[in-house]
């Protein structure tokens, strides 16, 4: 219980709670369970993608390119949904996360193989993949008369309440927590983040290790591509551009550590989470966008300060009753 | 004696430092004379270096006086005795990569113009000028530190003592990165400090250089002042005996065990730079303990046999088989494992809880297809943490709150949960306290009576004479001798392999 209290988890689902409240008394129905269930299906593509980002941003990268990996997967399934409806939507998304590995493997074979810092790779990649989108569509559009009923619908179609968007981020969200929390290949991830050279010596490969992680966040990012078109009904060029930031800032407002090694699948959700809640409730509250804007970066700021004090420790324990007392 | 006496530019006397636990100098006194070298001998751990950190002003002594020209000072920090003309230079250089080398030279004290803006061309023309003095007209001013070579590097921290007029300059191991050439510079370098009257401290662990360069020398010994004087009243066998001084004691639990049969074979191993023309074997039940110098490439050896480094050429058998080791991953499913020198850095994850420190190397036996067994992992941790009698409220704290020894005890518990055949230990006893130290030779006796083969790297000689059954004494690179540890072998053969001096000289 202690621990509980202690953890920024806690306290983020705090203030997120503390959000939602006060925004109800300004507008009531904002804490209604519809309302609520809404806002976190807003939430959920954002959500999927914070988990992939945190899986990278643990072990020392960050990948900068999400956004245009799922522009690029999204505008792939779509034009193939257009072409061939006959092909079942379930494929789709099965070649979308497939296509989303292997953008993402790019970027983590450039990173094991040739060391180049991951900013740099995805950098690059973020332009590579976005003008990828242009060259295969050739500048066209996909909407809605292009695509096939199932393939709209396969977000939209409500299963206890929730849409199956909803349900995506939940399964999604629920699979991470088992991979960080208990195989070897979540061990390897914290551990190298944490201490990369001790890791080399304990006989991990930290090349391969952030690989899986460039795979594992570029499979999110594929799938994220399908969620994207079907739910706004677009493939474009201009899909999720800008969003990438989106998502890293949903990872530092959920704790993760930009240096790696710090971070919960807890913490990510709930990032995405505080950030969809704000987006929900300041145009409720009359607030105008550009407010918005700047709320969302102090959130950030904000964020890091206080993780950059829970970080700060109380010194070694030297003390025989300190150490008994831990 | 008609001359008379000279007069010490600097005087340290009853200088006692303490630390908790530990007593590092006991009023040990030291003088230095202007013009000339006096050369400061011990072994590692013999409290020079926190002599050195006394001198420049990074510790503060618990009892002692300093005095320079006969009048008493304080030192209450580095830039205290910067300004009072003491200025050291390091092994490993400590200036600034990034910038020039005319602001190396004036950091902190750059000339300034009327404006109190920093004087540029006054700073290079000075640095020019100060850089021609000793000889070093070859470096421009406006050179990039970091596109220096280690010896260049060195006479840029020798300009810098120049600029403030320094007149005490300590030298911490110069040469133990340097090319023989580039040894030879620094010497003549040396000469012309000395006939400006600069009272040097050299402290090298190498003999030849001490006879080539010095003209005092004083020798430490566990913390204590142990003999002094002039270079040419004394030889080489005269100082080490001085440095040894015990007749070191068979103290350890090494107990007697039967040795078994060869288990590691390595045979004319190499490394581009590093090591050369290795040969050594270990068997089931031996500790084989590994001495020398530090720079003597005992842990790059250790590093390349783990798999962390490549060698060039040569083979590796383990129990007769031919066994190529290209990670540490491959080393470890051979059955080698090593305990690194750096326990916070490469040995113990800090931010990780026990159980998970210790369980790490052996995920694919605590997990199935991927996934984590938790139940058998933390038996695991349990189980080793138990065998090596680790302190700790609970195997879920984080590794970081341990103390020194018991984290190394995490570490060996992480190897061994690894069952392996081979275990290398560097430095195990390195920095931690008195009763950890003993549990560690105690448990390194227990290994080798179990049968495990152990390789121990050490710099104490208690330690390496206490523990090993044999002894590989390593040189610049190379195996210097193997020496059986029997009461016969005397500490004196290991420094004198060590430092290479020869036995016709004795």
């Amino acid at each position: 219980m202690k621990t509980l209290v202690r953890s920024r988890e806690f306290w983020l689902a705090v203030i997120i709670a503390v959000m939602i409240v006060a925004t109800n008394f300004r507008s009531p129905g904002f804490a209604s369970p519809g309302n609520l269930a809404s806002i976190f299906n807003d939430t959920a593509i954002l959500l999927i993608l914070a988990l992939g980002q945190m899986t990278v941003i643990l072990t020392r990268s960050i990948d900068l390119s999400m956004a245009s990996n799922l522009a690029l997967t999204g505008m792939i399934v779509a034009l193939i949904n257009a072409a061939y409806p006959a092909i079942p939507v379930p494929a789709l998304m099965v070649l979308a996360a497939f296509c989303g590995v292997v953008l993402g493997a790019f970027n983590g074979a450039l990173v094991w193989l040739l060391g180049i810092p991951a900013i740099v790779v995805t950098l690059g990649t973020l332009t590579i993949y976005r003008g990828l989108i242009f060259l295969i569509a050739g500048g066209q559009w996909v909407n809605a008369d292009a695509m096939s009923s199932s393939f709209v619908q396969l977000t939209r179609t409500d299963l206890l309440g929730l849409p199956l968007l909803s349900w995506y981020a939940i399964v999604v969200a629920a699979g991470f927590f088992l991979l960080m929390t208990r195989t070897s290949v979540g061990r390897s991830i914290y551990a190298i983040g944490v201490n990369p050279t001790a890791s080399i010596y304990a006989g991990i490969d930290v090349g391969r290790t952030k690989f899986v992680a460039f795979c594992l966040s570029g499979m999110l990012s594929g799938f994220c591509g399908y969620l994207w078109v079907s739910r706004y009904v677009i493939g474009s060029v201009e899909v999720a551009k800008g969003y990438e930031l989106t998502i890293v800032a949903a990872c530092v407002i959920g704790g993760i550590s930009i240096a790696g090694g710090v971070g919960t699948v807890v913490g990510a959700v709930l990032g995405a989470l505080f950030l969809g809640v704000i987006n929900s409730a300041l145009p409720v509250i009359n607030i105008s966008p550009f407010w918005q804007m700047a709320i969302s970066g102090a959130a950030i700021i904000l964020a890091v300060v206080l993780n950059a004090r829970g970080e700060k420790r109380g010194g070694r324990v030297i003390l025989r009753q300190a150490e008994s007392a831990s | 004696m008609t001359l008379p006496l000279p007069i010490p530019k600097i005087t340290l006397s009853g200088i006692t430092k303490t630390f908790p636990g530990v007593r590092a100098l006991h009023e040990v006194g030291l003088e230095l004379y202007p013009g000339e070298v006096t050369a400061l001998i011990g072994e590692n751990g013999a409290g020079k270096s926190t002599l050195v950190k006394t001198m420049t002003g990074i510790y503060q002594p618990d009892a002692g006086e300093i005095r320079i020209d006969s009048l008493p000072v304080e030192l209450p920090s580095p830039h205290a005795a910067f300004r009072l003309g003491i200025t050291a230079i390091h092994q490993e250089t400590v200036l600034f990569d990034e910038l020039s080398v005319a602001e190396n030279i004036f950091l902190g004290h750059a000339p300034k113009t009327r404006f109190k803006t920093v004087d540029w061309r006054g700073m290079r023309e000075r640095a020019g000028k100060l850089l021609g003095e000793i000889g070093a007209g070859h470096i421009a001013p406006d050179e990039r530190l970091k596109d220096l070579s280690i010896a260049n590097k060195h006479l840029v921290a020798v300009a810098r003592a120049l600029s403030v007029d320094a007149d005490i300059v300590i030298m911490d191991e110069p040469t133990a990165a340097l090319s023989f050439k580039e040894i030879q510079d620094l010497f003549e370098l040396i000469e012309i400090l000395k006939k400006n009257g600069k009272a040097i401290l050299f402290i090298s662990h190498k003999f030849d250089e001490i006879y080539r360069i010095a003209d005092r020398y004083t020798v430490f010994r566990d913390g204590a002042m142990v003999g002094k004087g002039l270079i040419k009243d004394t030889n080489q066998n005269e100082v080490v005996r001085l440095m040894v001084g015990r007749s070191v004691d068979h103290v350890f639990p090494k107990k007697s065990v039967e040795i078994g049969e060869e288990i590691l074979t390595v045979a004319g191993y190499c490394h581009p730079t590093e090591f050369a023309d290795i040969n050594f074997t270990l068997h089931k039940g031996e500790i084989l303990g590994f001495y020398g110098l530090v720079g003597a490439g005992r842990s790059e050896l250790m590093q390349a046999l783990f798999g962390i480094t490549k060698p060039s050429k040569g083979a590796v058998k383990i129990a007769g088989e031919i066994a190529v080791i290209r990670s540490p991953a491959e080393a470890v499913e051979k059955g080698i494992v090593y305990v690194p020198e750096e326990r916070g850095k490469q040995g113990v994850i800090v931010d990780l809880p026990i159980f998970q420190n210790i369980s790490l190397p052996s995920l694919d036996r605590t997990s199935q297809n991927g996934f984590l067994k938790l139940v058998e992992e933390f038996a695991l941790a349990r189980e080793y943490a138990a065998r090596l009698d680790l302190r700790a409220a609970s195997l879920d704290q984080n590794a970081g709150t341990l103390s020194g020894g018991n984290q190394q005890k995490v570490v060996i518990a992480k190897w061994l949960a690894t069952q392996p055949r081979v275990i290398i230990l560097d430095e195990p006893t390195k920095g931690i306290d008195i009763g950890s130290k003993a549990a560690v030779h105690a448990f390194m006796g227990e290994l080798a009576a179990n049968g495990l083969a152990v390789i121990m790297i050490s710099s104490e000689l208690p330690e390496i004479m206490g523990m090993s059954d044999r002894i590989v004494v390593m040189r610049e690179g190379r195996i210097a001798a193997v020496l059986e540890n029997n009461e016969e072998l005397k500490a004196e053969a290991l420094v004198r392999a060590a430092a290479g001096i020869g036995e016709e000289a004795a």
